[in-house]
């Protein structure tokens, strides 16, 4: 019993220093139904594309587009790459963007959807300034990773390959420019700035410079993509106003609360001690999924919410089956720590195969796709596992530290 | 005992309701959402004045960008649903709404999704479906695998499997023919989250069905060791009454939260929440007065 006590004690302060972290720490992640902004679908056209390309150039166009979203400046911005299509045949490539705060669609998309544009530009040495040579992306042929044999180590260096008009076009710059710097842009962005150091009429260059691998083939990528952009088809999108959202989120919080303290009077005044003994239960077991909420972090949705609701009430499941057995048993007249142990016993096999039912049925779920849904499904599956736990552990010590044995 | 001395009456209330909801979704058919079909749906609430249904209409009829419903939203506003449409088209549809600016509103939302989006997430979820039902009747027929006695006692693990199968169609076609019907009445329609509603649904349901049949597994073993000798349909009808408390206490307390989420949530979410109240209502009676009961009749009639 001692145990027991000592247990409990030490889960309700770490509970209470949970909930200090859980309501006074960072914010949680809210998801665009309940922050409001837009979501956007994208289909690449990989057609043109080797298929043993494909990931690199998805990577390529990621990278490019997550360069363009941050220019808008929007708070924390989603690109990520996802497969989509049927079950059978080929998997359609798809970008996800999403643009939190973003409401107008049009010019988000605008700003997306342009090609990648990459510029050569010579540096002004007197302003400072890169003034542009007409040499652009469309010009170049390909890029390539090769190595400088020349150094020890060989370090790894960008070769360039225009086709024709751009070889006349270069060599003219070069000829004209020797000794000036060369700006490269992807984007706007300056990608590289190496140094003339001859006139090329070859058609060829290479841009020379102390990086990795990683970032050389990095660069590789950007100039084939950014010279040959995959074409991309926007296939759906998602709008929600800033009010909606919120909206969504107040009244989700304020049912949450409500419904808790409904089900913590019914415990309370139905099952009396036990009753109170599972409602400090279920309060661990409130804490323990906010924290990892924050911890993992789980984007919180309208839906995400609703599940997190039904979830509680499949946690105080467990303790009603429990209390149950345990009226049981006091007709049969076991009472004390003999009949808290037997309860125990005996619910398990219940709460284990239903709680595992509903926790694989949430991996279906987690599947089935679309955002709302994930989010609905993590924080089930979650809440099956941390129910089992606060339920079997909680409750249990709980229960210990009350019950006396005699 | 009263579910399962009573049995034949409650097999056929089941029965009917199950024929009247197929009867119903195949007349009325599902009012399908954009989710799965394709199409834009905008919903906007004017904060000014509030234009009536027909100058909106005719402001869209002016884009040519085919047919448009518009459907009243709560006092201030509106929802209007059309084809699928690109970023530019969805920048007309948007000063068509506020009718050259005549009406300013906010926008609550704006969704448009491609055809490839929605038959993929139908073919999903049907998928999810079918693949939760095998799941589950496998896991069962594994976790009641000690269940069927020698001695001419009860029905085999899968025999338990496949009942439980019959009360998740069960548990899942009641709030679909809801679904029906709101949509039929209400303007509800099925989207994801409806899929999602019904996937948990499957979920909760089996817990229910399974916490009873735990019951009857631990009854049975227990008459085996004492040599008891009670019939199966004894067996079966006194774990019902066994379970009953705690069938009707935890669903209590599921629909305390879902009603203060009716109530009080936000309006996005209220007909998933409306689906979850009634599939948890169909749950319980589903695990009472159907599959246990269910398991009695076959087992009799394998006696015979």
């Amino acid at each position: 019993m001692t145990k027991y006590r000592f247990w409990s004690i030490v889960v309700i302060a770490c509970s209470i220093w949970a909930a200090f972290f859980v309501f006074n720490g960072a914010p949680f992640k809210l998801g665009l139904d309940l922050s409001g902004g837009t979501h956007l679908v994208y289909r690449a056209d990989t057609s043109g594309v080797d298929s043993g390309d494909i990931e690199s150039a998805m990577t390529s166009l990621r990278d490019t587009i997550e360069r363009r979203v941050n220019l808008f400046g929007v708070a924390e911005p989603i690109v990520q790459v996802e497969q989509g299509g049927a079950f059978e045949g080929e998997k359609e490539q798809r970008l996800i963007v999403e643009l939190p705060g973003v409401t107008d669609v049009d010019e988000a998309v605008k700003k997306i959807g342009e090609t990648p544009i990459l510029e050569f530009k010579l540096l002004n040495q007197d302003s400072g300034e890169f003034v542009s040579t007409g040499l652009s992306g469309s010009r170049l042929e390909r890029a390539e990773l090769r190595f400088d044999s020349n150094q020890i180590g060989s370090a790894p260096i960008v070769g360039l390959k225009f086709n024709s008009e751009g070889q006349v076009l270069f060599s003219q710059i070069t000829r004209e420019n020797t000794g000036k710097v060369l700006g490269i842009f992807l984007d706007g962005i300056l990608l590289q700035a190496p140094y003339i150091k001859e006139e090329i009429s070859g058609g060829e260059a290479v841009i020379t410079g102390s990086f990795t691998v990683d970032e050389a083939k990095q660069i590789v990528r950007d100039l084939n993509y950014g010279a040959l952009p995959m074409p991309v088809e926007l296939i759906g999108t998602e709008t929600i106003g800033a009010t909606l959202g919120g909206e969504a989120l107040s009244s989700g919080v304020k049912a949450a609360v409500v419904g808790l303290l409904l089900v913590a009077l019914f415990m309370i005044v139905w099952y009396r001690l036990p009753g109170f003994i599972s409602v400090l239960a279920l309060s661990v077991y409130v804490i323990a999924m906010l924290l990892l909420f924050k911890i993992i972090p789980v984007t919180l949705t309208a839906a995400g919410i609703a599940g997190f609701i039904i979830s509680i009430g499949m946690a105080i499941d467990a303790n009603i089956i429990i209390f149950e057995r345990l009226k049981e048993l006091k007709t049969r007249n076991v009472g004390g720590a003999e009949a808290v142990g037997e309860s125990f016993k005996h619910a398990w096999s219940a709460i284990r195969d239903g709680q595992l039912t509903t926790f694989l049925g949430a991996i279906v779920l987690f599947w089935f796709g679309t955002s709302s849904v994930e989010g609905f499904a993590l924080v089930l599956g979650l809440g099956t596992l941390v129910s089992v736990w606060s339920s079997m552990f909680v409750s249990r010590i709980f229960m210990f530290s009350i019950y006396l044995k005699n | 005992m009263f579910a399962v001395k009573n049995r034949k009456i409650f097999f056929a209330i089941s029965g009917v309701m199950l024929l009247v909801s197929y009867t119903l979704m195949l007349i009325w058919g599902f009012n399908v959402g954009t989710d799965f079909k394709g199409g834009t749906i905008v919903e906007v609430k004017y904060t000014e004045n509030v234009p009536e249904k027909s100058v909106i209409e005719e402001a869209l009829k002016g884009l040519n960008l085919g047919d448009a419903s518009v459907r009243r939203a709560g006092e201030t506003g509106f929802i209007v649903r059309m084809k699928d449409l690109s970023a530019d088209d969805q920048e007309l549809l948007k000063s068509a709404m506020s009718v050259n600016n005549a009406y300013p509103y906010e926008l609550e939302r704006l969704n448009s999704v491609g055809p490839t989006i929605g038959k993929e997430l139908t073919e999903k979820a049907w998928v999810a479906i079918v693949v939760i039902i095998i799941i589950t009747i496998l896991f069962i027929a594994y976790a009641f695998r000690g269940v069927s006695f020698s001695k001419g006692k009860g029905v085999s693990s899968w025999v338990y499997g496949f009942v439980s199968i019959v009360a998740l169609i069960h548990d899942i076609t009641i709030p679909a023919v809801a679904a029906v019907i709101f949509g039929k009445f209400l303007g509800m329609e099925v989207d994801a989250l409806f899929v999602t509603a019904l996937l948990s649904l499957l979920g909760y349901s089996i817990n229910d069905t399974i916490i009873i049949f735990d019951r009857i597994r631990e009854n049975l073993k227990e008459n085996q060791e004492r040599n008891l000798g009670e019939s199966f349909e004894n067996t079966v009808g006194k774990s019902l009454s066994q379970t009953y408390g705690r069938s009707i206490n935890t669903s209590l307390t599921v629909f305390l939260v879902l009603v203060s989420l009716l109530v009080l949530g936000s309006a996005s979410v209220k007909f998933f929440i409306l689906t979850l109240i009634i599939g948890t209502i169909a749950g319980v009676y589903s695990s009472i007065f159907l599959a246990a009961p269910l398991l009695v009749e076959i087992n009799n009639r394998r006696r015979k």
